[in-house]
């Protein structure tokens, strides 16, 4: 691991009215690295990710992202075009309703193509080769590249969107409740998926979501929150077995042990 | 003729229509919004045409107007004699003589010169509008030059159907900079539009958007490197010119199938008829497809 991040915030604070959704904050993250944001429902986890990034703007406070030519660049104080620019290439979202990402009236291998589209590639077979490639590569059979989203199941929609996102081979992505909606057997199967590409891509991931064993699974650190502020934060293992703070402790005890 | 400005526009709405014109005129393929008027003909019918024409038309002009590709049809007539009581101006058929030419659905088959300017009537100016239904958001994308959506409509269509399936409207980049809709002209006309010598513009009038190409521009219709863009077009001759190389319209002749393949360009036709050119003047017999009669008999009422 280097010394230098790859994004980092810092004192990051955003009110909703009178609702605390941010306070606060800081952020770092290496490359290569999985990052878990946990916390209940309206603790601020989403809203934390939209501003890191740069889909929503903070009150107060900044976020800085390295370029891999290491110049730093202020996310909210980017121009428009380059910031879109960053989001088509080098950074990644993944929705919660892979819906809300996937062109529902496109098939799956225009799908898996736009972003090599949108980023100049003008060869037919080649976006093919490579949109067959990656549907392999999240376990949809390559014959379906022909098929619409609305065919496939709530896993396989959620793999797809995966494939679309990595196909540009993105330094950073953004996950929010990627498992989020699945039953147990299709989640264990994509986190597993997950954990494979990230590790093998070495692709940084700040991940949110309210499931521990998802974090666990997944994040090498893990940052809890509560209402707006980062009550703790450390590696994953540490935090999850040894938690300090009193609501950490809550969240690790109440969850159910099967 | 009395009670009318020349030309049916006032004085203050053709100068803020020509200010519309310079500015797309200075950036190829870029929209441009303007004040469109209530014309006394319904929207569809070439309201923004017509008054792109009327902003550019001076009393010494000669005015053609194109239909479907014909001089003699109704929308075609009815334009011509609007500007010919209103602005007095001298009206044409003929491609070679005209001045200005008013088109929807055809560029003639004519090479257009550097003294000629051609204005398209247009119902929808927003290439894109079929991706992305938020105007906000296609604004955003001609502006930052985001064009892979449309790429990805290519994409579809090579996939489902071996090759490109757009007919006409087929997409263009503008100067290497903007996409653009060519209004429903076919593809076959779309190579026409590239390095033209005329100056071309483009009226929506329902729409509230002008456009145009300035002469000798660069215009690029979309396609891959692997499938590159072709031009399609009935694999007939016309019969009444003989005509191997224009665009065809297929006219129904009666009611057992028979049909005629004609130019769609009547002038062009007429002049190459001039000229001693002759087809066959007889209609195709449609042979009937198989299986016509199995399926006729199976049908239950």
């Amino acid at each position: 691991m280097t010394d230098e991040t790859l994004l980092s915030a810092r004192d990051l604070s955003l009110h909703f009215g009178k609702i605390p959704a941010l306070v606060g904050v800081d952020a770092d993250l290496w490359p290569g690295e999985v990052l878990a944001v946990v916390g209940e429902s309206g603790s601020g986890k989403t809203t934390l990710l939209n501003v890191l990034s740069g889909r929503m703007r903070a009150d107060a406070g900044a976020v800085w992202y390295r370029d891999p030519a290491r110049r730093l660049h202020d996310v909210h104080a980017m121009p428009a075009p380059a910031l879109r620019a960053l989001h088509r290439s080098d950074w990644g979202f993944v929705h919660q309703n892979p819906r809300d990402n996937l062109r529902m009236a496109v098939s799956a291998g225009g799908n898996v193509g736009e972003r090599l589209m949108a980023a100049g590639n003008r060869h037919y077979g080649n976006i093919r080769a490579e949109a067959i490639d990656w549907l392999t590569q999240v376990e949809i059979d390559a014959d379906r590249v022909d098929d619409m989203p609305r065919t496939f199941s709530g896993g396989m929609l959620q793999r797809l969107q995966i494939a679309r996102t990595l196909v540009t081979h993105p330094r950073l992505v953004f996950m929010d409740e990627p498992t989020g909606g699945l039953d147990v057997s299709v989640q264990a199967r994509l986190l597993d998926l997950i954990r494979s590409l990230v590790a093998r891509l070495n692709i940084a991931v700040v991940l949110v979501t309210h499931d521990l064993a998802v974090a666990r699974l997944l994040a090498h650190r893990i940052m809890v929150m509560q209402r707006g502020v980062v009550v703790e934060t450390g590696l994953t293992d540490q935090v999850l077995d040894d938690p300090q703070h009193a609501y950490t402790q809550l969240l690790v005890s109440s969850v159910l042990q099967a | 003729m009395n009670g009318y400005n020349f030309a049916y526009l006032d004085e203050q709405t053709k100068r803020m229509i020509r200010r519309a014109l310079l500015k797309a005129v200075a950036i190829p393929g870029h929209q441009v919004p303007f004040g469109s008027r209530e014309m006394p003909l319904p929207y569809g019918w070439g309201t923004g045409g017509i008054q792109v024409t009327a902003s550019v038309l001076g009393a010494d002009d000669t005015l053609k107007v194109i239909d479907q590709g014909a001089d003699d049809t109704t929308n075609a007539v009815s334009i011509r004699r609007f500007f010919a009581r209103t602005a007095g101006v001298a009206t044409t058929t003929d491609t070679e003589q005209a001045t200005i030419i008013q088109t929807r659905h055809r560029i003639p088959e004519k090479k257009l010169r550097e003294d000629q300017i051609i204005v398209y009537q247009v119902p929808q100016p927003e290439p894109l509008f079929k991706l992305e239904s938020s105007r906000a958001e296609t604004r955003r994308m001609h502006a930052l030059a985001e064009y892979g959506a449309m790429h990805v409509r290519l994409y579809e269509d090579i996939t489902r159907f071996g090759q490109v399936a757009i007919s006409y409207d087929y997409p263009v980049m503008v100067g290497g900079r903007f996409l653009m809709a060519p209004s429903p002209i076919p593809a076959f006309d779309n190579p026409k539009m590239h390095m033209m010598p005329a100056l071309q513009l483009f009226g929506a009038g329902r729409e509230k958007r002008i456009y145009a190409i300035p002469p000798y521009t660069e215009v690029r219709s979309l396609d891959f490197e692997d499938h590159p863009f072709r031009t399609t077009r009935a694999p007939h001759r016309c019969a009444l010119c003989n005509a191997d190389n224009s665009y065809l319209d297929e006219v129904v002749t009666d009611d057992r199938g028979g049909r005629m393949f004609v130019c769609s360009d009547t002038d062009h036709c007429e002049t190459r008829q001039e000229a001693g050119h002759a087809g066959t003047g007889e209609a195709l017999v449609r042979e009937a497809p198989v299986g016509s009669a199995a399926r006729g008999g199976g049908m239950k009422p």
